[in-house]
């Protein structure tokens, strides 16, 4: 039993147990249970409003779930000390949806922010680090602009070399496609790609682009339902027999998520008829 | 009827939750161990903000108000040939009162306001989760230095608020409608008392900037992170510090002054 579970500790960076979560009266997962494996790109897909993010900050322990446990490196995230957890942190980074660039300081500030926080180096030494990092997102031009002044491409790219500006072992990204024009796009999926690849970390993608990052995900999970129907490496899960998983990988407006809001029938509605 | 009991329950469920809320905040920001390496820079960067960007509007607001505190003052007192007590009257009134509770309701409105907003908007932008994420806790880093910087500028913009409306007093009332220079210094040096007056005043800023700065942030880092939340939070900033500081005023007024 022991062997089997350390040689899964050397597999996945992240698991998530029968976590269980609910915000209010909503259920948002129920007993839900998968895994990141380690140096490997992960995706983890569903339709909106399925409480992806939440997924997320519930890995960085932002959020506690009601039940279950979640483990990064074989630490229980939910039962840390405040001390810890943010030990754990300083492991992992999170790219999120707007960037979240510090409006209030330069690009390379904002590049340099983490490591000035959380190590001694010297600033001679940091502007070599700011500068590769932003050398590898290919933005080291913009050193001296402010956030405001970037583009939305362009503030995700910064984003990221933050992101990475402490050499994290795993990098989670919400969302990092949307409202990118294709070419935007395209510089993200081959960065995320080549960090993953040259960096050696641990990647877990949050998104619904299927086609950009089915292209690139080792390992995709899909998520609909408060659980997890479907994971896999992309070829099987464009082979998968459910058709909700076929629903949404296909983007067809009709199945077995109805295209309908739930309502009363659409000739008593107009009839005027009270349901 | 059950209704009404119902809701007045909930209401006040709400306000309980949102005062432990608040007091978790400022604990989670004040208790610990201070790192002046780092944290001087930010405390001075938040004095700048939150005291010296305050300095204009408490100067000009500090000068007109000593000017008609002089002119409606001298115009009562000249019925009775008192017009020498023009001193003591306005250095009472500003010091025990107007200083403080001025200064107070217009730090609320100018950089009380700014603070919620700011902060509203940095928990919108995500700001405050992505410092979480990098492992830097937001309370320490973004919550204490505007504190320490509200409650180190605001007594300070108070004692200048009253000494700016003294000089003010004395423009109108000795250079424009001839108070004699001599009575007005030496009366008010008479009869202002250090610790009844000054020190008093000075204590009741110091509540008042926790009271006002403590609001400002909180309704920043607990509002609904949209628009339409900043700007209901930026409202309520100034209306709850407004009515709390007045509230204050009242309490510790009477406790300092009756005897």
């Amino acid at each position: 039993m022991n062997i089997v579970m350390e040689s899964d500790l050397s597999q996945s960076i992240v698991e998530v147990k029968d976590v269980s979560f609910s915000r209010g009266d909503r259920s948002i997962y129920k007993n839900m249970s998968f895994s990141v494996p380690k140096g490997k790109i992960t995706a983890i897909m569903g339709p909106s409003g399925i409480g992806k993010t939440t997924m997320l900050r519930l890995i960085g322990g932002q959020l506690k779930p009601d039940s279950g446990d979640i483990l990064f490196e074989g630490g229980s995230i939910p039962n840390m000390s405040r001390k810890e957890l943010y030990e754990a942190r300083t492991k992992m980074s999170m790219l999120f949806q707007s960037g979240a660039l510090f409006t209030d300081m330069s690009v390379f500030d904002n590049i340099a922010f983490p490591i000035r926080e959380h190590t001694e180096l010297s600033e001679d030494l940091i502007r070599l680090v700011v500068l590769m990092k932003l050398q590898a997102v290919g933005l080291r031009g913009a050193k001296d602009l402010m956030p405001s002044e970037l583009s939305g491409g362009m503030a995700r790219r910064a984003a990221l070399a933050r992101a990475i500006a402490l050499d994290p072992e795993l990098i989670m990204y919400d969302e990092p496609f949307a409202g990118q024009d294709p070419i935007s796009m395209g510089v993200l999926v081959k960065l995320i790609k080549s960090l993953n690849e040259v960096l050696g970390l641990s990647s877990l993608i949050v998104t619904h682009d299927v086609n950009e990052v089915m292209s690139i995900a080792d390992h995709v999970i899909i998520i609909a339902d408060q659980g997890v129907i479907g994971c896999g490496t992309p070829d099987e899960m464009r082979n998968h027999e459910s058709p909700l998983v076929q629903q949404f990988l296909k983007g067809l407006s009709d199945g077995p998520v109805p295209f309908h809001f739930p309502a009363q029938t659409y000739a008593d509605e107009l009839l005027g008829e009270k349901a | 009827m059950l209704d009404l009991f119902q809701k007045l329950g909930h209401k006040t469920l709400g306000r309980f939750a949102a005062l432990g809320r608040s007091t978790y905040m400022l604990f989670g920001a004040l208790v610990n161990v201070p790192n002046f390496k780092k944290g001087t820079p930010l405390l001075i960067r938040q004095l700048y903000m939150v005291g010296s960007q305050s300095l204009l509007i408490i100067m000009v607001s500090g000068l007109f108000i000593g000017m008609v505190l002089a002119l409606q003052g001298y115009t009562v007192l000249v019925g009775y040939g008192a017009e020498d007590s023009l001193g003591p009257l306005v250095a009472l009134s500003l010091l025990r009162e107007l200083g403080p509770v001025v200064t107070a309701l217009l730090f609320a409105g100018r950089a009380g306001s700014a603070l919620t907003a700011e902060i509203g908007l940095m928990k919108a932008t995500e700001q405050l989760s992505s410092l979480e994420m990098m492992a830097i806790d937001p309370l320490k880093r973004i919550i204490a230095p505007r504190f320490w910087a509200g409650f180190i500028s605001m007594p300070l913009l108070a004692v200048i608020f009253s000494a700016v409306a003294i000089i003010g007093a004395h423009l109108v009332g000795v250079d424009w409608l001839g108070v004699d220079t001599g009575s007005f210094w030496s009366i008010m040096q008479s009869q202002v008392s250090f610790q009844q007056d000054i020190l008093n005043g000075i204590i009741k800023s110091f509540v008042f900037a926790i009271v006002v700065t403590w609001i400002a942030l909180y309704k920043g880092y607990d509002c609904v992170p949209t628009s339409e939340g900043i700007s209901k939070a930026t409202t309520e900033t100034v209306v709850h510090s407004s009515l709390a500081v007045l509230g204050f005023d009242f309490i510790l007024t009477a406790v300092m002054f009756t005897s």
